[in-house]
């Protein structure tokens, strides 16, 4: 009994037991919705979407899906990272989406338009990212400019930035208003897979991206619990004037935090456009919701690093999964209302934990109370 | 000539709505960031409502249905912010988002699964109102006037009026900016904070309705309102919270919106060479610009942001 009640005061098993409910609550009235629009099909419908690449009906074919939904869980990890990082810092990085747009501005123009090696297009997506991150870390520092506000700006001019750079006839497609295909242009600018792809039946856009993405979920991690620069950075989120008072520069710390929240965004753009997964679309006239799905993922996650790499899946997952379902008869953009449902109720977390927590005093007290009570009702016999 | 100056005003009314509606929310102190989801919202509903109605209905039922149905949808989808932020001390910038991300999926996932049952083949997610728009719009000699345009100025007046003149609109601002001091004179915080989401959601639905039908007949869902909630934000910064100066920067910002729309029809703009984009990126860049120099004392309402609690000092 004992063992049990300080499971559910830990505070990293409260973080899994919220997202979990969050989880099943999506599902949940996705589920009713899958109902309402056609009850006959409804159960398989919410089993493809969780099942995804099991649904496949050869091990092949299993192992190959597997491998895209991996493929593209890389670059949303990447941005689920971003947006964590900053946002332990006490910054909403919601401009994760158009440091995304400039690190694929940067990579691809690299690698297609100059036919650069794929790790010099790497940096360089890395370098765009954090460029359009530092900008909203200088105008939050030095010009009391709100981050979410600049960054939502800087998301609509990084895509058009990016649109009108990459319509150039070095890197669009003549016929088509995709960017180039780089296993065609340019070989060397894939990012290499040393063998990964014969693992998932030959599927070619499983890359080292992934591994990579998983080490730096890692070092992010090691970064922000257990170094003195993490700690730093932490501190100036907490309050930028006691970091002040305590010597760390607190200015330089906003810029470098969304710096590097930019970095791993630009490097999340590259790990999918330079896997040849797809191409940039220069016609598009919305933001890539890979940023948006990354808020997701973050808070999914628990906030933590290593909690945003299963979440980072499990969103891909029913991505993916909600392509496969049956669609003559549901829209496959019922995952993405699963999605968007997530982050809404990810929202409440701070209610739900409290909840937990008031369940667990009550308890404690009614135990003591109860005991007090047997201990007195010992005494009078 | 003519079609610019139609657009300005058209985008004009749109921002100029959607920016009032989140001066009301900021105000009460609820930053809504989920302006774009409830305008996808507004649209959804005025769009249905037009779609199912006889184009030979008399314009002015078909006017007003289609409004009040907008903005009743607007308001149901702006009270999820409103219970998620002021009873749960939600994160506001989250919910905000989850909420564009979850119009767009719903309003699509809502319009597919109508047509696919209409019509097993059609997987589009587009709402078709030709006949239905007419009655928005009347002909004076060339110049297409909507109606939407006056009520974007009726919109404007009343919203100075309510802020700055009567006794409702001053607590509102009260609770935005210092709600402890509000409560201690008597003022309900969460009432008014639910008060000014609400309000947000009434124009937003409105700007909603009224950007789907400028210009176009026939709306595709899937694309949501296009970043068109976020101008209405940049609007509304740039207009300094402040309902005169928010309709004065509609108007340029719809200006540039409709120059990126008809710039090739003017020859001397063709001949600059200039990409269509560029007209797209200047409001946001002026806005950045300007937010930069001005942030330092920005008029934005102080507690904004910040969930009331009744206990914190």
């Amino acid at each position: 009994m004992n063992e049990k009640k300080s499971l559910l005061k830990n505070p990293s098993v409260q973080a899994i037991l919220t997202s979990l409910l969050c989880v099943v609550l999506g599902l949940f009235i996705g589920y009713i919705v899958l109902l309402i629009i056609n009850p006959s099909g409804a159960g398989k419908a919410i089993q493809t979407i969780l099942m995804n690449f099991m649904m496949r009906s050869s091990p092949a074919a299993r192992l190959k899906a597997l491998g895209n939904t991996l493929a593209k869980t890389a670059p949303l990890l990447m941005c689920a990272l971003s947006i964590c990082f900053c946002y332990k810092v006490g910054l909403f990085n919601i401009g994760a989406a158009g440091q995304y747009e400039m690190g694929a501005c940067l990579g691809l123009y690299a690698a297609i338009a100059l036919k650069m090696p794929w790790y010099v297009c790497l940096i360089l997506a890395a370098i765009g990212g954090a460029l359009l991150g530092a900008i909203t870390g200088f105008l939050k520092a030095y010009r009391n400019v709100n981050e979410v506000i600049s960054g939502i700006m800087l998301n609509w001019i990084a895509l058009y930035v990016t649109n009108t750079i990459l319509s150039g006839e070095k890197t669009k497609d003549i016929a088509s208003p995709y960017t180039l295909k780089l296993s065609s242009v340019n070989k060397g600018g894939l990012i290499p897979s040393f063998g990964l792809d014969k693992l998932f039946s030959n599927n070619s856009t499983v890359t080292i991206a992934i591994p990579f993405a998983v080490v730096a979920a890692i070092i992010i991690w090691i970064i922000l619990s257990k170094t003195k620069f993490g700690y730093e950075l932490k501190a100036t989120g907490y309050n930028k004037q006691a970091a002040k008072y305590a010597g760390m520069r607190e200015n330089r710390n906003i810029i470098v935090t969304l710096a590097i929240g930019g970095a791993l965004a630009g490097i999340g753009a590259a790990f999918l456009f330079l896997t040849g997964y797809q191409e940039w679309s220069v016609t598009q006239s919305s933001v890539p919701s890979m940023g948006f799905n990354g808020i997701a993922a973050t808070f999914l996650g628990g906030l933590h690093p290593l909690g945003t790499i299963l979440s980072s899946f499990f969103i891909q997952n029913i991505t993916d999964g909600g392509a496969l379902i049956d669609k003559s008869i549901y829209p496959s953009q019922i995952s993405d209302l699963i999605s968007a449902l997530i982050i809404y109720f990810c929202g409440f977390v701070l209610f739900f934990k409290l909840q937990i927590n008031k369940f667990i005093a009550k308890k404690e007290e009614r135990n003591k109370a109860k005991e007090i009570m047997a201990a007195e009702g010992g005494d009078k016999k | 000539m003519t079609l610019l100056i139609q657009y300005t005003f058209l985008f004009a009314s749109v921002l100029c709505l959607v920016a009032l509606g989140g001066c009301f929310s900021e105000h009460s102190g609820i930053i809504n960031l989920g302006l774009e989801g409830i305008m996808v919202m507004g649209a959804l509903g005025g769009a249905l409502t037009m779609s199912s109605m006889d184009p030979s209905t008399p314009a002015i039922i078909i006017v007003v249905a289609t409004i009040c149905v907008a903005i009743i949808v607007g308001m149901l989808y702006s009270s999820l912010l409103a219970f998620a932020s002021i009873h749960f001390k939600a994160d506001q910038t989250l919910v905000g988002t989850a909420l564009n991300l979850l119009a767009t999926a719903a309003a699509t996932v809502y319009v597919r699964a109508m047509n696919t049952k209409i019509n097993p083949d059609n997987v589009s997610t587009t709402v078709q109102y030709i006949g239905q728009k007419k009655a928005f719009i009347v002909n004076l000699g060339g110049f297409e006037f909507n109606w939407f345009m006056l009520i974007a100025v009726i919109a404007l007046i009343v919203s100075y009026v309510v802020l700055y003149k009567t006794r409702f609109g001053l607590r509102l601002q009260a609770c935005g900016e210092n709600p402890q001091a509000a409560d201690s004179v008597g003022i309900n915080v969460y009432k008014m904070r639910w008060a000014g989401v609400l309000i947000s959601g009434l124009l937003g639905g409105l700007g909603g309705i009224c950007y789907i039908t400028a210009g176009v007949s026939e709306w595709k869902f899937d694309v949501g309102v296009a970043g068109f909630g976020f101008l209405a934000l940049a609007v509304m910064i740039f207009g300094q919270w402040k309902p005169t100066r928010i309709g004065l920067t509609a108007l340029l910002f719809g200006f540039f919106r409709a120059l990126s729309n008809v710039y090739s029809g003017f020859s001397w703009l063709a001949a600059l060479k200039i990409p269509g984009t560029v007209y797209n990126m200047m409001p946001y860049i002026i806005s950045l610009i300007v937010l930069a120099f001005t942030s330092k004392n920005s008029r934005a309402p102080k507690a904004e942001g910040i969930p009331y609690d009744k206990g914190s000092r």
